[in-house]
């Protein structure tokens, strides 16, 4: 047996199905492929430990005011804010196994995967806080509940689906692809999504933010006209 | 079918939004409330996030208002000098709650106050209202003739006095504009056009007549809405015209079934249903402030 102790250089090559996602007028969430394949400069050893391939997709993070209700004269008020100093606005994570049983905390930290580790949220802060911060984006669907399964075959080729939900926030997003073996990320890739409105979602979210004067008068206009139109039509229909 | 809203930034369901336009508007031509105060929470119910559901809220209430009173107009029950006199008011006391508005945002106690002022003033009119029109129904089985309340209040001892001639009353412009001047500042901190206030007090403070009522204050909603409408767009970007657009489609339809339901309905039976509806939101959002919830925590 030659060479056992030699790390075999590895690289990945990745593609995604789409890296451009249009939210359009029907809009109602989307899927990403993503797929690719283990290039190993030589050949791998047959005795190493299997491989194993985790994909996280992360949108763009901000950091996000959390409030916790408390009782006070017999009804529920809000109490004060807390910052969550960097959360993202979308995560999925997928992996051949559980993430958690693929890496260990170090390496997880070290890179920055999983939930626990990119919401970020500053020592003085309660615990649940955080907790609370992934909870109800889990329930919003922007936090994926579980990880989905990466599928290797032949420990080479693999491929995971992502589902984005109808509620997706624009920006750049990440999809990172990490190659795990014994515990370690042996390499790494990343490839960009941008998410973006399109057609008439667009021009209408512009002229909004940009003449928000003209917006408004356009959308009282729209209103008066449709309220004018539909009486007058209704009198029409009478006659 | 899902239609993604490009302000609100979320994908609902178009015939969830159509039946819910049609329902408010069929509210409104029947009683004369722009039908904000079931719009608004209705929206939060379907998943708009409440900023955009109260600025698109006051852009569907002027849709659905301008039809209504259009029919009102017809029949010659607007009070024209009413109406004007009120949205002077109306509009100062907007321009005062926008700024109320925006303190309370940055205390972050914005929804606690919306509901509380909810709850206190539909809890308030709605049970003023509810007695008010049980007692005329009882009165009128009971075949007693009814008395002619025209006493004079402290209302007819104010200067500035005016005819009125749609409403026949003689009083002062100070009562009025008054009460255009809260209804304005509640609308602007509730995100309402303030019919379902406004119409009880053209009532029981001014003491018009329930005829002209109705139309009166959907023409002076118009105006009150239109302008929340425009310091939400320009202040806080929050109008999503295509939610409008779906919202006042089914809305402007419903308006006109409303009105004519509500003609053959008498006043007294007109003003219960109403009384009826205001107590069950009230009640649904004290629940909400009592009821220990189940998500204790909220995002901004």
């Amino acid at each position: 047996m030659f060479g056992a102790t030699v790390a075999t250089a590895q690289s990945i090559v990745t593609d995604l199905s789409q890296n451009d996602v249009s939210i359009t007028a029907n809009f109602d969430g989307s899927q990403i492929f993503i797929f690719g394949a283990v290039k190993s400069a030589i050949m791998p050893d047959v005795n190493a430990a299997p491989l194993d391939v985790i994909i996280e997709v992360a949108g763009p993070s901000a950091p996000v005011e959390v409030r916790k209700k408390v009782h006070k004269f017999g009804i529920w008020v809000n109490g004060p804010a807390v910052e969550i100093a960097q959360a993202p606005v979308f995560y999925s994570l997928a992996g051949t196994r559980p993430v958690r049983e693929i890496l260990p905390d170090e390496e997880r930290a070290k890179y920055n995967i999983g939930l626990d580790y990119v919401v970020q949220a500053s020592d003085d802060i309660a615990p649940e806080y955080k907790d609370a911060l992934i909870r109800i984006r889990q329930e919003r669907g922007t936090f994926a509940k579980l990880e989905s399964p990466v599928k290797l075959s032949e420990q080479t080729l693999f491929t995971t689906k992502v589902n984005l939900p109808s509620n997706l926030v624009e920006g750049d997003y990440t999809a990172s692809i990490y190659l795990v073996r014994d515990q370690a990320v042996v390499a790494s890739s990343v490839s960009e999504i941008t998410v973006r409105k399109a057609g008439m979602e667009r021009w209408i979210y512009n002229l909004a933010h940009e003449k928000p004067l003209i917006y408004g008068l356009l959308s009282l206009l729209v209103a008066l006209v449709a309220g004018y139109g539909a009486s007058t039509i209704f009198r029409l229909m009478k006659r | 079918m899902h239609i993604y809203f490009p302000v609100a930034e979320v994908s609902v369901n178009l015939f969830l939004l159509l039946g819910l336009g049609g329902i408010v508007g069929v509210l409104s031509g029947m009683f004369g409330v722009g039908g904000g105060f079931i719009l608004t929470p209705l929206l939060f119910m379907v998943g708009i996030p409440p900023a955009v559901a109260v600025a698109t809220g006051s852009n569907q209430i002027v849709a659905s208002s301008l039809s209504g009173v259009l029919a009102h107009f017809k029949r010659k029950t607007v009070d024209l000098k009413m109406g004007l006199i009120l949205l002077i008011g109306g509009l100062a006391g907007a321009m005062v709650g926008v700024r109320i508005f925006s303190y309370l945002k940055e205390l972050g106690q914005v929804d606690l106050f919306v509901t509380l002022t909810y709850v206190v003033f539909l809890g308030l009119i709605g049970g003023l209202m509810f007695v008010e029109s049980l007692n005329a129904i009882l009165k009128s089985r009971s075949n007693k003739p009814r008395k002619k309340t025209k006493h004079h209040t402290w209302i007819h001892g104010l200067p500035f006095k005016t005819r009125f001639r749609t409403s026949k009353l003689y009083i002062s412009v100070i009562p009025p504009i008054l009460v255009g001047f809260l209804v304005g500042i509640l609308s602007a901190v509730m995100g309402v056009g303030g019919g379902f206030i406004m119409v009880p007090a053209m009532i029981y403070i001014l003491g018009m007549p329930t005829k002209v009522v109705v139309g009166t204050s959907l023409f002076q909603i118009i105006f009150v809405a239109a302008f929340a409408t425009l310091m939400h767009a320009m202040e806080n970007f929050t109008v999503d015209a295509l939610l409008a657009l779906v919202l006042i489609l089914s809305g402007v339809i419903g308006a006109q079934i409303g009105t004519k339901l509500g003609l053959k309905l008498k006043a007294e039976q007109l003003r219960i249903l109403l009384a009826l509806m205001v107590l069950a939101m009230c009640f649904k959002l004290g629940l909400g402030l009592v009821l220990t919830p189940g998500e204790l925590f909220s995002v901004s």
